[in-house]
């Protein structure tokens, strides 16, 4: 039996007739890029190929790196192995990886989430043969509201603060939940500013032609009582630091999927968690595995166990498989306490989606 | 229910206290004074009747959910919660309803009369009918388990506030056995006294700790400095049973749990002394087993605590008697406000003239002339069978709930013991989908015999740490529970130890938790089953 295209190693998701790596944790000579979260780009690899709108993120944070970026729909072929990239909905500039050898089509998701949240480009299925998918949100309790109804919460909690004196934080992933956020609030409410973490990352996709509500970073000249009329978007890095408390007295949201179940929004302990993802949930995964038309389809992190079972028994050729995946959402679940990193107000230090 | 389902929605919106007592007064001044009542009587622990079987009820939540049955039970073990499980998986509604409280469970009541085919219809067409957050409240309602993150003080405080009455008037009103279908808001509300419900226990009065861990003891020093005068207190033994509240009012006799459980019926040792006492008499002590003048290990009480039938064995091989310490009312008068002395000075009164001075017993007073002398004494507390001292200020009034300044328990250190960690599965509540309650086991000889569960006494960075540990190290899963490799140590905490032969270990702790994580500690060196043993003959049966 010949050696199928793309195999799971220990560094990573490989194709040895194209000899590159897809997502790699470990330094490899050729990766291929999904996006730009912590837990799929490492840095130490000698050459990168990504999208072009992860591009200025990409150098952000991983520094002086080789890199080569393409858009959506795009072909590179390496030793005949075609690589094209499609939107994969999670974050701007996020990919699915399209593998192509011998009329053999295997697609790499990444991560990714079916609804449209206005910012990144949607997801968009693609046919395949062997689709390698992510599950973080791989159980029925999980389903997304539509995100016009989380937005009319968000506004209207953010309203209520100003109305009684508080400031407003609101928190969320740098990358993606924090610009998915700034573009859906309502801006005659009040002015954005943002952490440094994140003013730094907004400044990246400015810099690579994203367009972004206008925003003001803090730093350590910003008036308490200006700030206080606004609402101030800050990384789960953030919660608890003396840079927070000095905002008080504050409400603070938690924006994230785990939010749907009670137990978790408890533990976070936050004013007000919504429920919003970057990650498609139950009813979005299904389907987006349905539309592939697939084999076979490899589920990397998330629900892996009980959602491959679920896969096999309604009728598909499901396999779990083993990744280091899953920094990103999965950090949610952690209680501030100890993941919370000094953050200098500056916010040089870009810590918060690591694995 | 929209309003009680917005209720719940709001309280979980908040962690701030005045918050929380703000969303309770508007939802006391908005709702009909039946759904007060009603409310009033789930958040202070009085559950409706389950007339649905709640097997039955999940194998229809599951039909309505169309998943199978093996992904329901994965799906309640991420949410540790089966009324907000069932709530997540079943398909958005299609119609609502503007039923109230009140009217909701005047119809789960009345399905106790129905058909399980009429159950099942009335459940499929109510579900249909209400929205996520209101299905959420409405399982809890007919699950029956219904724990919310509001104290009964928070509520007296709204309900205080609301009605002008103090919260003491209103915390004790709300005592005892009502149902919210026989106490009206207006009954509630009225100026009322004692004899308007004879079985009306007092709320309980609660001693504060004096916080110690086990590298940091306070010293008679510290304490003498934070107390005062030690002329000014008085000393019990801290006695390790069951505190109840026991009344004898017009002729008849009520005996209560702390847990406001009515427990009359478990002690009938203790009735002859009760009927003996004069009318309008209310008296609070610790209920614990009792032989040949001693006072016996919490664990012979406890194997008669859970039966329903007391037989004759029973009451041979655990009998009871209560050490009372103080008194609340005499000769049908209320004395909360007279002082600790005063109060000692009647109940030692009392005492002197029973016939039942085996079953009726009195906490002793602990001679002491300096704060050194009592923690001296303190060292004797395990041969004493106690769990410590008790401090209460010689002139305090018997206070309502839980307070600082005038009754502080001293405890002594517990026992501990060095053990690993070889079990883990997920917990409940806000625990939900992490792995929070473990199983230890401690050496014998080269293998390690699993001896106690614990749940708490880790913070939420530990506890992420070790599920984080759990997620990686899983050797072997039996439905919810992983095997993990044997590695972590933890320090386990625990009151007494007692022979056991439900166990396989042999042993069965009281109260065990975790003190702390010991990094320092390789598996290897973790105590043995023998070390656990030869406590057995100091600390217990």
């Amino acid at each position: 039996m010949a050696k199928p295209l793309l195999e799971f190693t220990d560094r990573g998701i490989y194709c040895a007739q194209g000899k590159f790596y897809i997502d790699p944790w470990k330094p490899v000579d050729d990766a291929v890029i999904t996006h730009a979260h912590a837990d799929h780009a490492y840095v130490g690899h000698k050459n990168y190929l990504a999208h072009h709108l992860s591009k200025e993120v990409l150098y952000y944070r991983l520094g002086e790196i080789n890199l080569r970026t393409i858009e959506y729909g795009e072909t590179v072929t390496k030793n005949g192995v075609q690589i094209s990239m499609y939107p994969a909905g999670h974050v701007i500039g996020s990919a699915q990886i399209r593998v192509e050898y011998k009329g053999v089509v295997w697609v790499v998701s990444g991560d990714y989430k079916t609804d449209d949240d206005g910012i990144s480009t949607p997801f968009e299925p693609v046919k395949c043969h062997h689709f390698i998918s992510e599950c973080t949100f791989g159980m029925p309790v999980y389903s997304w509201k539509p995100q016009s109804e989380i937005f009319t919460d968000v506004n209207n909690w953010w309203r209520s603060n100003v109305e009684n004196g508080v400031a407003t934080v609101i928190v969320g992933y740098s990358l993606g939940k924090a610009q998915r956020i700034l573009q859906n609030l309502d801006l005659d409410i009040g002015k954005v500013y943002t952490h440094g973490v994140i003013e730094n990352t907004n400044e990246a996709l400015r810099r690579n032609g994203v367009i972004l509500n206008p925003t003001e970073r803090i730093t350590s000249e910003s008036s308490k009582e200006e700030v206080r009329k606004g609402i101030i978007i800050a990384p789960p890095s953030s919660v608890g630091t003396p840079w927070m408390r000095k905002f008080g007295p504050y409400s603070f949201g938690y924006c994230s999927g785990w939010m749907a179940i009670r137990g978790a929004k408890r533990r976070r302990a936050a004013d007000r968690g919504f429920i919003m993802s970057d990650h498609a949930d139950w009813n979005g995964l299904v389907s987006a595995i349905d539309a592939t038309s697939c084999e076979c389809v490899y589920l990397t992190h998330g629900y892996t166990a009980s959602f491959t079972r679920y896969l096999n028994e309604i009728g598909f050729n499901a396999r779990e498989v083993h990744t280091l995946y899953g920094g990103e959402e999965e950090d949610a679940r952690v209680t501030e306490g100890e993941e919370v990193k000094e953050t200098a107000p500056s916010g040089d230090v870009v810590k918060e989606d690591a694995p | 229910m929209k309003a009680f389902a917005q209720l719940f929605l709001s309280l979980d919106e908040t962690n701030k206290t005045n918050e929380k007592v703000k969303v309770l007064k508007d939802y006391f001044t908005n709702v009909p004074d039946t759904d007060k009542m009603h409310m009033l009587a789930l958040f202070t622990g009085r559950r409706p009747k389950r007339p649905v079987n709640s097997t039955l009820i999940r194998n229809w939540a599951i039909e309505a959910s169309n998943i199978p049955q093996w992904l329901f039970e994965e799906s309640y073990h991420v949410v540790g919660d089966l009324a907000e499980t069932m709530s997540l998986l079943m398909p958005e509604s299609q119609n609502s309803s503007s039923k109230t409280l009140t009217e909701w469970i005047a119809e789960i009541n009345a399905q106790a009369a129905r058909t399980e085919e009429e159950r099942k219809l009335w459940l499929m067409e109510s579900w249909a009918m209400l929205d996520r957050q209101e299905r959420f409240v409405f399982n809890k309602l007919l699950t029956g388990s219904f724990r919310i993150g509001v104290s009964n003080n928070l509520v007296v405080k709204a309900l205080a506030d609301i009605t002008g009455i103090e919260a003491p008037a209103l915390t004790h009103r709300i005592m005892g056995s009502w149902m919210p279908e026989d106490y009206t808001y207006d009954q509630l509300i009225q100026e009322q006294n004692v004899a308007d419900n004879i079985s009306r226990p007092y709320p309980f009065f609660l001693a504060y700790p004096i916080q110690e861990t086990s590298e940091k003891r306070k010293s008679a020093e510290e304490v003498g400095l934070a107390l005062g005068d030690a002329d000014q207190w008085q000393a019990e033994w801290k006695w390790d049973g069951i505190r109840a509240q026991m009344i004898k009012r017009g002729g008849e006799i009520f005996i209560w749990s702390r847990g406001e459980d009515l427990a009359t019926e478990k002690f009938p040792e203790l009735h002859p002394f009760l009927n003996a006492l004069p009318d309008g008499t209310v008296l609070d002590g610790e209920i614990l087993g009792f032989q040949n003048g001693l006072p016996m290990p919490f664990n012979i009480l406890q194997t008669r605590i859970g039966r329903k039938n007391l037989s004759k064995k029973i009451l041979t091989d655990s009998p009871v008697a209560t050490i009372v310490y103080d008194c609340l009312e005499y000769a049908g008068e209320d004395i909360r406000s007279k002082t600790q002395s005063e109060r000692r000075e009647i109940l030692e009164k009392l005492q002197n003239e029973t016939g039942f001075s085996e079953v009726f017993r009195i906490s002793s007073l602990i001679q002491f002339n300096s704060w050194e002398e009592l923690e001296k004494t303190r060292e004797q507390s395990r041969a004493m069978i106690a769990e410590g001292v008790m401090l209460k200020r010689k002139s305090a009034t018997y206070q309502v709930g839980r307070r600082r300044g005038d009754w502080w328990k001293w405890k002594i250190d517990p026992l501990s013991v060095d053990a690993v960690m070889i079990y883990a599965q997920k917990g409940h509540g806000r625990r939900a989908d992490l792995y929070t309650d473990y199983t230890f086991a401690v050496w014998d000889g080269d293998k390690l015999v699993p001896f106690a569960k614990a749940y708490s006494g880790l913070t939420d960075a530990e506890i992420n740490k070790v599920d984080y540990f759990v997620k990686r190290n899983t050797l072997e899963k039996f439905g919810p529970v992983r095997t993990v490799k044997p590695e972590l140590v933890f320090e386990i905490g625990f009151e007494g130890i007692n022979k056991s032969t439900r166990h396989k270990s042999g042993i069965a702790l009281r109260f065990p938790r975790i003190l702390r994580w010991r990094h320092d500690k390789p598996k290897e060196e973790a105590d043995t089953l023998d070390s656990l043993k030869d406590l057995l003959g100091e600390n217990g049966g």
